[in-house]
Order: structure tokens, then C-alpha cells, then sequence
């Protein structure tokens, strides 16, 4: 009996440490900022310094100005594991509570939400992630995924290849390769990658990475060797994205000329392929280091007070600031929200009011203690929920990641027709897709 | 013709395919070499499922998170300033304290229940290992302490017939680690006593007990040997890519090998794991563009299957013969 007791009790304790709870300001006068997050299972590598940044940041407010306009944050963390079913059914445990809006974290759970949105009139905040074509503000009013879709993120990849191949026309005859998570999330490029071929007259070898192989990629690299790509483009998460850098460096690929998305630049996605790993090129929208004033409040209000889960030589890394990032348009979009409405605790319609109408500026990022970390967020409007904002490139030196390019504008010309199209297709295949019936406010 | 452009499907399965291995044969050689260090470290961890599945009828849904725990424990006694050796003692100690723990809170009462309580106390003690080695080391992924453990790291480069053959230091190692463990194992239950009391009690439980062999023992025997291959394995494939709780899907690999070889054969782990670990390689390089590649995952099914048509009891499994 004792034994079965012991066992139980241990049980209860490996099982408590899944749902983090941050915050515990009351419901009545706070507003309800849930995080779905995965600390555990196949992708935390990634998941936890963003599910860290984003908390912080969050905290931080909550801490150094006693929330937003006076009201506290009360901010929420579910266990997903970036797992589809989980992720639903925190979205479940989380409505009756009143949520402003919903960060999925995972394309797989962003696409589940996407229908529900506008029926429980709660915004969702893919923060460059998600449904490309959710940009398209006429027909998902309730998505917002700004700073850049995915396809965005290809355009600006493309364009500093071509920028080094020494104009568009010198990509003719060259083979390009596309190694990628084989899942909603990496197969999301693919249509504009087989456009931008057709149009430059390039090739494109595809390495798919089943999710369970992805520690175990050997075979893929084999065949990058075997078919000698000019350049390797990388849709990588969690322990695909390590693996994939080490495997590179291994058949040696010459790391200057594999380029990864944004979601493949983890300060632990190059650090354990060492000096090997130089040279390693991904784009980034969001500062690095923690010398931002901002940075600086959280190590003060929130790490040195023991408030948060991450270790002190964490912040700063590339995926906590992205957390950060991802905090920043929560915090903003409340703030706007509220100006807006002239509430100060908002309910999820305000909120979409709020994020449809935001805007960031250079200025604003100053007085937010973040000066220079992110470009202005200036074109989220009604019709554009993503506002295809710039991205730089980044490159590994070893120990850090520096930025290497100024800011790269997408092909906006190029992404937005398609994600148009793409849009006016999901509405066709989903029969009964609502018309959109939210009014239009004028960005702030 | 059979392969003139556009080429047809008999050409891209039945030419193409063995041409691109002669026209570069260092890519092929290559590709042989992954496969067989892939399938030594597959073999290595189907013997683990096998050990436990001849003393006790079980499939251990439990051996891939006992990778993850074994690697984990290695590094985190590590990061709390164990030398590394010490670490890993300490970690084959965790793994015999895991095995009497097993035996003494999970299967001791549970003998003589159906099989299929016993496989599913595994997912319990898979889903408890999550959860305690996720509150013990949390969830974010650790660097294999490689150096501290002398594991060479680098490359062999060897020209070969106007290309090169790269063999990794590690992946060496792993071959040399994984097979010395192998036959090792292999020649401790076949050749000595406990082994002997292993395939009695394999053949029947009840039989074993009457001639006195402890059947306690034994379950710990095996437990604690399946432990020791979850740890060699969480040290190679950890080194190879990150020690992380994605290492668990790994073990999966050897479900495959399993069917092929046999639950209950040694060897056959030992012959399906080399089998599977080439085959799925040269299918993927050779013929994966023909499925749009990533083909790895489900070709390592199909061969087993393949094999199945002409042999259901697998490579070296035992031909049950009922006489009704």
C-alpha cells in the first residue's frame, strides 16, 4: 500500500508541472491573456524560450506598470506539446474564461481555430505562423498573423539569394533545394516555391522530413549530396531543426548557403553543431541580446524577483525575444483596444477592434523600451491582417547570432494576389464561410 | 526503348535506380554505410524490446522513454558537476533501481494477469517517465557530453572511385559500441545459466517456477539489461542530433524490425535491424523521388511486410505449430 501511495503521490507530481500557472489577478478586474505553450514533448527546444519571452513580457507589465492602463494582465499558460487535440481542447478550457485572444502556437492548432474564431468572438494571433491566407482581413476578419506569412518569408529568402547569385536572371539553371517539416506547416511555401521556379527558371529538390524522422535525417542529406543544390532553404521546428544543421555540416554543405525561416533560427538549433554550425543563415523580424531597456525591465522585475521559468543567460536569445515579440502585439493591441473602445478591461470583440487597427511605429518601439528590435508595424488594416513587414537575415558566428542584412522587404506583388486566391478558395471550400460583417476602424 | 525521355515507370524503377549506383558509386557506398549504422543502433534497441518481451510476454511500450531517461540522467548528474564516467555509472544505477522498480511495483503485482494488462502498465510507466524525468530535468533539450566521454568526434574522408566516402569518428563508435553490446548480450542469454533460466522462463512461467528459477530475478535481469541499451542508445543517437524527449520517437524505429526479425530472437533483432536500416536507406536515396521522397518512415513497414508474406513468424521467430 505504502508503495502504491508513493507511486500515485510521484504521479500527481510529474503530472503538476505540465499547466504553468503565471498570474493571479481576478477575473472581474483583469483581462484573461491566455498562452498555449509546449514545455514539453518533441518541439519543446523551441517552444519553451517562447512560451519564456512571452510570459516575461507579460509579467513584466504586470509588475513595473501594474498591467495595461491600469488593469492587470492575468496571463495563463496550457500545455499543448504542439500537439492538434491538445492544443482544441485548451482552446475549450480557456473560452469560459473570457479570453481576449488566442495564440495557438502550432499551424495545426491555428487551422482548427480559424472556423471557431468568429463564432466565440475570439480574435486568434498567429504571429507569422498559421494559414498564410488568413492575411486576407475581408474573409477572416477574427486571424491576424502580422508580422509576415510564410510566404512573405520565402519572397525575402529569394531575394537575398538572387541578391548574392547577382540579380534574379542568374538563378536560371541553378537547383535549389527545400528540406522541410512534412506537415501543414512546411508544405505552406511549397506553391509559391514551384512560381518562383517556374518564373526564374530554377529547379527545386524536395526533402521532406516525416515528424518521426526527424532526429534521424541522414537519408535526406544523403540525397542533398547526391544531388549537389546550389542552395538549401530549411521549414524547421523543434528537433528537426538541430538535426538538420548538424547533418549539413556533416556532409559539408556550405553553411552560408542554407537559409532557414525565422522558426529555424534558435540559438539551440545551431549551438549544438558547434563551429560547424558557422555561417548557418536564417531570417529574423525581431531583435537579439538583451540590451533592450525593455529586456532589462524583465531581468529586473521579473527574472531577479524568481517570477520566471527561464535561466537569467537565456534572455535575450533569439526565441525568448521572439516570445517578447509575440507579447509586444498582445500588449499593443490591448492598449489600442482600449483607446478605441474607451474601456479599460476589453472582451475579445474589443480586441479585434484593437489588433485590426494597430499600429507600431519607430517611435512607439522606442517608448517601449525596444528601440530598433522590430520593424514599424504600420499596414495591419481591415483588408490586410498581416501587413507583410520586413525581415532580416541573421547568420551564426558560433556563439551568437548577428544581423548580417539591412531589413528585406517582401514580394508583396507576388504574395498578395496569391494569398487572395488562396483565401477565395478556402471560403469556396468551406461552405457557409460567414461574409463579413465587423465594421472597419481606421489604424491608430 | 524502356528509357527514353520522358522516362516511364519501368525505367525510373527498374534502370535509373541502379544506374545512379554505378554512375556514383561513392554516393552508394555512403549510402550502405548510413544504413548500416542505422540499422546497428535499430538492432540495438530492438534487442532491448526483445529482452524484455522473452522473460515476460510484454511489449515494452516503455523502452523509448527509458532512452530519454537513461540519456537524460546521464547529462543532468553531469551538469550538477558528476565527472562524466561517474555519470555514467551512476546512470546504469538509475537504470537498475528503474528495473527493480519495475519489477517490484509493476509486475510483480501483476503476474499472471492477461498480456495485455501487462503492456499497458508500459504505457503507464511510459506516461509517469514523461512526466518525473520532465519534472527532474525539464523539458528543454541538453548537449550530449561527447568529449567528456571520449567519443571521437570528425570525419574520415576516403577518396573512392573519383568521390569520397565520409565516415564520421562517431558514427564509428556507435558501430563498434553497438555491436560489442550486441554480441555481448547475445552470448550472456544464450550461452550462461541466467540466459538458459531466460528461455525457460520465456517458454512458459509456470514450468520455469517449478524448477526453481526465481522469476523476480529474472524480470530484473532483463529490465535492468534493457536499461543498459536504452542508455547506450540515448548516448549515440543523443550524440548524433541533441538529448531531448524527441528521442523517444526513435525507438519506434524498431517496431518495424521487430516484425521482421521476431519478438522473441535475438538474432533476428540483430539480422532485421541491419535489413531494415539498408533497405530503408536505399529505397529513400534510390527510389524515394518516385513517392516524393521522405519515404523512410513507411518503406521500413512495407520491407517488413514483404518479408512476412514468405515468412509470418519473421526471420528467426519461432514456427508455432497447434494441434487442435
Amino acid at each position: 500500500m505504502r508503495m502504491k501511495g508513493l507511486l500515485v503521490g510521484a504521479v500527481l507530481a510529474a503530472t503538476a508541472v505540465t499547466p504553468a500557472f503565471v498570474s493571479n489577478a481576478s477575473a472581474q478586474d483583469s483581462i484573461y491573456v491566455p498562452l498555449f505553450s509546449y514545455r514539453t514533448g518533441p518541439f519543446a527546444n523551441s517552444g519553451i524560450p517562447i512560451a519564456n519571452g512571452m510570459a516575461d513580457y507579460l509579467n513584466m507589465l504586470n509588475e513595473r506598470d501594474g498591467g495595461i492602463n491600469g488593469v492587470k494582465l492575468n496571463v495563463e499558460e496550457c500545455e499543448t506539446g504542439y500537439n492538434t487535440e491538445k492544443g482544441v481542447a485548451c482552446y475549450e478550457s480557456t473560452k469560459a474564461k473570457n479570453p481576449v485572444v488566442t495564440n495557438p502556437y502550432s499551424t495545426g492548432i491555428t487551422l482548427q481555430l480559424i472556423p471557431r474564431a468568429s463564432v466565440d468572438k475570439i480574435p486568434v494571433l498567429s504571429m507569422a505562423y498559421g494559414l498564410s491566407a488568413s492575411a486576407v482581413g475581408q474573409s477572416f476578419p477574427w486571424v491576424f498573423n502580422p508580422p509576415a506569412t510564410y510566404w512573405d518569408g520565402l519572397s525575402m529568402i529569394m531575394k537575398y539569394i538572387a541578391e548574392k547569385e547577382g540579380g534574379f536572371e542568374k538563378l536560371k539553371g541553378k537547383t535549389i533545394g527545400y528540406i522541410f517539416f512534412d506537415g501543414g506547416y512546411g508544405r505552406e511555401p511549397l506553391p509559391l516555391l514551384e512560381i518562383f521556379a517556374k518564373k526564374y527558371g530554377f529547379e527545386t529538390k524536395l526533402y521532406p522530413v516525416p515528424p518521426a524522422e526527424m532526429q534521424n535525417q541522414s537519408g535526406q542529406w544523403l540525397n542533398v549530396r547526391k544531388d549537389k543544390p546550389d542552395w538549401m532553404i530549411m521549414w524547421g521546428w523543434g528537433a528537426m531543426n538541430p538535426t538538420a544543421v548538424k547533418e549539413a555540416a556533416r556532409i559539408k554543405f556550405p553553411m552560408d548557403k542554407f537559409v532557414g525561416i525565422w522558426w529555424s533560427g534558435g540559438d539551440d538549433d545551431a549551438r549544438p553543431a558547434g563551429d560547424d554550425a558557422k555561417g548557418y543563415l536564417t531570417l529574423n523580424f525581431n531583435g537579439v541580446g538583451a540590451q533592450y531597456p525593455a529586456v532589462q525591465d524583465i531581468i529586473k522585475h521579473v527574472v531577479a524577483k524568481g517570477k520566471s521559468q527561464t535561466q537569467a543567460d537565456k534572455v535575450g536569445e533569439n526565441l525568448y525575444n521572439r516570445g517578447i515579440y509575440n507579447s509586444v502585439l498582445i500588449a499593443e493591441g490591448i492598449r489600442n483596444a482600449q483607446k478605441i473602445t474607451g474601456k479599460k478591461v476589453i472582451t475579445g470583440e474589443d480586441m479585434r477592434r484593437g489588433l485590426e487597427s494597430l499600429t507600431i511605429t519607430q517611435a512607439r518601439w522606442k517608448e517601449l523600451g525596444l528601440e530598433g528590435f522590430g520593424a514599424p508595424i504600420t499596414a495591419v488594416n481591415c483588408t490586410d491582417h498581416n501587413g507583410h513587414h520586413a525581415a532580416y537575415m541573421q547568420q551564426w558566428n558560433g556563439k551568437n547570432w548577428v544581423k548580417i542584412t539591412d531589413w528585406i522587404s517582401p514580394m508583396k506583388e507576388e504574395v498578395r494576389p496569391l494569398l487572395e486566391a488562396a483565401a477565395s478558395d478556402y471560403v469556396t471550400k468551406n461552405a457557409g464561410w460567414p461574409k463579413r460583417t465587423e465594421s472597419c476602424d481606421r489604424p491608430s | 526503348m524502356l528509357c527514353v525521355k520522358p522516362y516511364n515507370w519501368a525505367c525510373k524503377i527498374f534502370i535509373i535506380p541502379f544506374w545512379e549506383m554505378w554512375e556514383l558509386p561513392d554516393i552508394f557506398v555512403q549510402t550502405l554505410w548510413e544504413g548500416l549504422v542505422g540499422g546497428t543502433l535499430y538492432s540495438l534497441i530492438a534487442l532491448g524490446f526483445v529482452l524484455v518481451f522473452k522473460a515476460s510476454g510484454v511489449f515494452n511500450f516503455a523502452q523509448g522513454i527509458m532512452v530519454v531517461f537513461a540519456a537524460l540522467s546521464l547529462v543532468g548528474l553531469h551538469a550538477i558537476g558528476v565527472p562524466a564516467f561517474l555519470a555514467l555509472a551512476l546512470a546504469a544505477v538509475i537504470m537498475l533501481v528503474l528495473a527493480i522498480s519495475v519489477e517490484r511495483i509493476v509486475l510483480r503485482p501483476l503476474v499472471n494477469q492477461p498480456d495485455i494488462i501487462l503492456f499497458m502498465a508500459t504505457f503507464g510507466l511510459t506516461y509517469f517517465l514523461i512526466g518525473f524525468g520532465e519534472l527532474i530535468f525539464g523539458g528543454d533539450p541538453k548537449l550530449m557530453i561527447t568529449k567528456q566521454l571520449y567519443i571521437p568526434t570528425g570525419t574520415y574522408s576516403i577518396d573512392f572511385a573519383g568521390g569520397r566516402v565520409e565516415l564520421q569518428k562517431l558514427d564509428i563508435t556507435a558501430m563498434v559500441v553497438a555491436s560489442t553490446m550486441v554480441a555481448v548480450l547475445a552470448v550472456f542469454f544464450s550461452k550462461t545459466r541466467i540466459g538458459r533460466a531466460l528461455r525457460a522462463v520465456a517458454d512458459s512461467h509456470k514450468a520455469a517456477l517449478s524448477v526453481g528459477i526465481s522469476l523476480n530475478q529474472i524480470w530484473v535481469i532483463v529490465w535492468f539489461a534493457a536499461g543498459l541499451v536504452a542508455l547506450v542508445t540515448g548516448i549515440m543517437w543523443g550524440a548524433r542530433s541533441e538529448v531531448s524527449f524527441a528521442l523517444e520517437i526513435i525507438a519506434l524505429k524498431a517496431l518495424p524490425v521487430l516484425i521482421l526479425g521476431g519478438f522473441t530472437s535475438i538474432p533476428g533483432a540483430i539480422v532485421g535491424g541491419l535489413i531494415i536500416g539498408i533497405g530503408e536507406k536505399v529505397g529513400e536515396i534510390y527510389w524515394g523521388p518516385l513517392f516524393g521522397r521522405g519515404i523512410e518512415s513507411w518503406l521500413a513497414y512495407m520491407i517488413a511486410l514483404i518479408f512476412l508474406l514468405f515468412r509470418p513468424q519473421g526471420l528467426f521467430g519461432e514456427k508455432i505449430i497447434e494441434r487442435v
